[in-house]
């Protein structure tokens, strides 16, 4: 395939972002629904290409695409170029990003319909799309640190898309800047690598890293910043504040940005520069265990919430750590497999809480319940869903779940400890939100709504059936093995014997898929059955329900302790005292030094005209008599 | 008595140039002031016609530039006079140490 179509993928969103807010925004009607149409055509155009690309890449024989580069920035002897790196990893993100990004889009024109900032939402969405394609397709790292910014400013926009809600505005701005701290260490780590390497190419650092040029502290350091930009983005421990937050951002939004592709690119990020990792056992062991950390704890405050799109926010937050202890533990394949099947299910539980949203008026699950019967399209693709995140076989969650725990049991017991007690966690919290939301008797939804709860218009149901369609088969990719081998793992087996088998070799997947069921159990016996009170059980454990509930303090510790004590009082008073002392005191000193000077000097000019002549004749007797004695 | 010489000339000069400058920084009446500037001046134009006398006798640079200067002479006292007039006018007094405006 001709190269200029890959730069097609990205640019096509570009060109629907310039028209909506140049053209379509000024000049057309609100009520008119010409945005949308035009960023979903754009979407279906860089889907196909996607789609093309994968077949190309697969087809390949190294599976890789050269694509010629664009010089952008010479300064003597450095070329910054413009370029694409198209490998396997790429064309599955590609196929990722425009497949839930279009879903999305085709969801909001029914979700978004007859908002006041439709052509805004719909520039933005554009954007979004196009700064992701462009990530995932930058063949250096300053290319990537571009891109990366530019997700993160359509984040903000998005999350603070209702911004007359105060709410709102401080959740894009605690957004924005819980991930710049972590972007620091990423934009360090790249300068640290330049000054080292002095080259910004990927390709050319990973072939560093492997014949050990680049190695010891320069490596870990560098790997380790890279990641703390990966940790901001994926929100994980301790960056992982903003993204519960994120969720006052109208749903489409969540499912697109924060859950399937934007904190992926944390995930992505690591895997792209994953040779750097691979040589240095401190930071593969560091991303392991935040990444399995943040999956427990993430999903231990899941278990508590009541908003059904916290929930699905926390178990983000719990699987993106899932990848990360993948990709560190198994590699590449791994973690962007689970990347890769989990862009799907989780897109789907979002919209699957819009779609619940938009008929009971409130995201809060106590005023839910007995949905089933009224959205029965909603409910089943939702349980799809929540199947797949349970890991529950053969869905797609299974299989990619399955490799994670199975690499964490070669590397280290005690992460494969703490990612099964989190699969029981995770059964349990998802099937608790469906049983909340679905099951039961309807109780009353938002006050403020109005009329009776109601299947979602065909609009938003045609994707969430189609999302549910992946969510079910997108991890056969993987049955036999072919996923892991175009990743650059090079083991294969048949189909229908990997479909069974992989009970046979291994205790493993059996026992995750028992500890899943047992999970969903319980949280049928809890909030089904009725066979267990949820309140007694709440009150038995009152300070594990409180530290949960309440975040583990987080947020509090975050904004009253570092925030408003050690930043405001401490360092930042600090800082202020050296302002008003330091510099204020130079710049103030000098000009009362000069006004002193002046004050004193004032006292010769008497005004007396005689004096003046007096002097100039002194002056003149002082001159002649030094050329007299000295001439 | 014969044998007046330049330095007498350039003596009763330097003499009545140092009156009129003790007079022109000293006095405090602005009349007086001009008056003083006015015997410098002429101190100066007698030590110019004793220069042109002495020194070059064929040649009458000293002399014409003695009429310039009086001429200069003139215009300065009718001009000096002239401020002494409007300053006297407006601050009804020509004591030179009370016209201070400059000071500081």
């Amino acid at each position: 395939m001709p190269y200029q179509l890959i730069w097609l993928i990205f640019l096509l969103p570009v060109f629907s972002f310039l028209i909506i807010s140049f053209l379509v925004r000024p000049f057309v009607k609100p009520e008119s629904k010409v945005a949308g149409y035009l960023t979903i055509a754009a979407i279906i155009g860089s889907l196909v290409l996607s789609l093309r690309t994968l077949t190309a890449v697969l087809a390949a024989s190294n599976h890789e695409i050269a694509v010629p580069n664009i010089s952008w920035v010479v300064i003597g002897d450095l070329n910054i170029s413009l370029g694409l790196m198209v490998d396997s990893l790429t064309a599955v993100m590609l196929v990722v990003v425009s497949t839930v990004s279009l879903m999305v889009q085709i969801y909001s024109q029914g979700y978004m319909k007859g908002d006041p900032g439709y052509h805004r939402y719909y520039a933005w969405m554009s954007l979004f799309t196009a700064s992701m394609l462009g990530l995932v397709l930058a063949d250096n790292l300053l290319q990537v640190f571009a891109f990366w910014e530019l997700v993160g400013l359509c984040s903000y926009l998005l999350i603070g898309f209702w911004f007359h809600r105060p709410s709102a505005a401080n959740a894009a701005k605690k957004a924005f800047i819980v991930t710049r701290l972590g972007d620091f260490g990423f934009l360090a780590a790249i300068l640290l690598l330049f000054k080292h390497t002095g080259t910004f190419d990927i390709a050319q650092l990973h072939s560093l890293a492997v014949a050990g040029t680049l190695a010891g502290t320069t490596l870990t350091w560098s790997a380790i910043g890279i990641f703390s930009g990966a940790a901001g983005k994926s929100a994980q421990f301790p960056l992982h504040v903003w993204l519960p937050d994120a969720m006052e951002g109208p749903t489409p939004v969540s499912a697109l940005i924060h859950a399937a592709t934007m904190v992926a690119a944390g995930v992505f990020l690591v895997a792209r520069t994953f040779p750097l990792f691979e040589h240095s056992a401190q930071a593969l062991t560091t991303v392991a265990f935040i990444g399995a950390f943040t999956a427990i704890f993430a999903a231990s405050m899941g278990l508590v919430m009541t908003d059904i799109k916290r929930v699905v926010a926390y178990s983000t937050i719990s699987q993106l750590g899932y990848m990360m202890l993948g990709l560190a533990t198994g590699g590449v394949a791994i973690g962007i497999f689970h990347l890769f099947n989990h862009a799907f299910f989780k897109a789907l539980l979002f919209l699957g809480a819009g779609s619940v949203n938009h008929a009971t008026g409130t995201f809060d699950m106590r005023l839910m319940g007995g949905l089933r019967k009224i959205m029965p399209w909603t409910s089943t693709t939702f349980l799809i869903a929540a199947l797949s995140l349970a890991g529950i076989w053969p869905l797609s969650g299974f299989w990619s779940k399955d490799e994670i725990l199975a690499a964490a049991y070669d590397k280290q017991p005690v992460l494969f400890y703490l990612a099964m007690i989190t699969v029981a966690m995770t059964a349990f919290y998802i099937f608790r939100v469906f049983f909340l939301t679905f099951g039961g008797e309807y109780r009353g939804g938002s006050p403020e709504a109005h009329g009776h709860p109601h299947e979602s218009p065909t609009v938003m149901v045609a994707p969430m059936v189609v999302l549910a369609v992946l969510a079910i088969f997108s991890g056969f990719w993987n049955v036999s093995g072919a996923f892991g081998a175009f990743m650059g793992h090079a083991e294969t087996q048949g189909f229908v014997q990997g479909l069974f088998g992989i009970f046979i070799h291994s205790p493993l997947p059996l026992i995750a898929l028992m500890v899943a069921i047992l999970g969903i159990f319980l949280a049928y016996a809890t909030y089904s059955a009725k066979w267990l009170s949820a309140e007694q059980i709440g009150r038995i454990f009152r300070p594990l329900y409180t530290l949960f509930y309440r975040k583990y303090w987080f947020d509090e510790l975050y904004e009253n302790i570092i925030v408003k004590i050690a930043l405001l009082k401490g360092i930042f008073a600090g800082l202020q005292q050296i302002d008003t002392y330091g510099v204020d005191g130079i710049v103030n000193g000098l000009a009362s030094t000069a006004i002193g000077g002046g004050r004193a000097i004032r006292r010769s000019q008497t005004g007396q005209l005689q004096l003046y002549g007096l002097f100039i004749g002194i002056g003149i007797l002082a001159i002649i008599l030094v050329i007299y004695v000295f001439g | 008595m014969n044998n007046i010489g330049l330095e007498h000339y350039l003596i009763l000069s330097a003499i009545l140039f140092s009156i009129g400058l003790y007079g022109a920084l000293a006095k405090r009446n602005a009349i007086v002031i001009l008056m003083s500037i006015e015997i410098m001046l002429n101190a100066v134009n007698i030590a110019m016609v004793a220069f042109s006398r002495y020194i070059v006798p064929e040649q009458l640079t000293g002399q014409v530039f003695t009429i310039f200067v009086l001429v200069v002479a003139a215009a300065e006292a009718a001009v000096g006079l002239a401020i002494v007039m409007a300053i006297y006018r407006n601050r009804e007094t020509i004591e030179s140490t009370d016209i201070d405006l400059l000071k500081g």
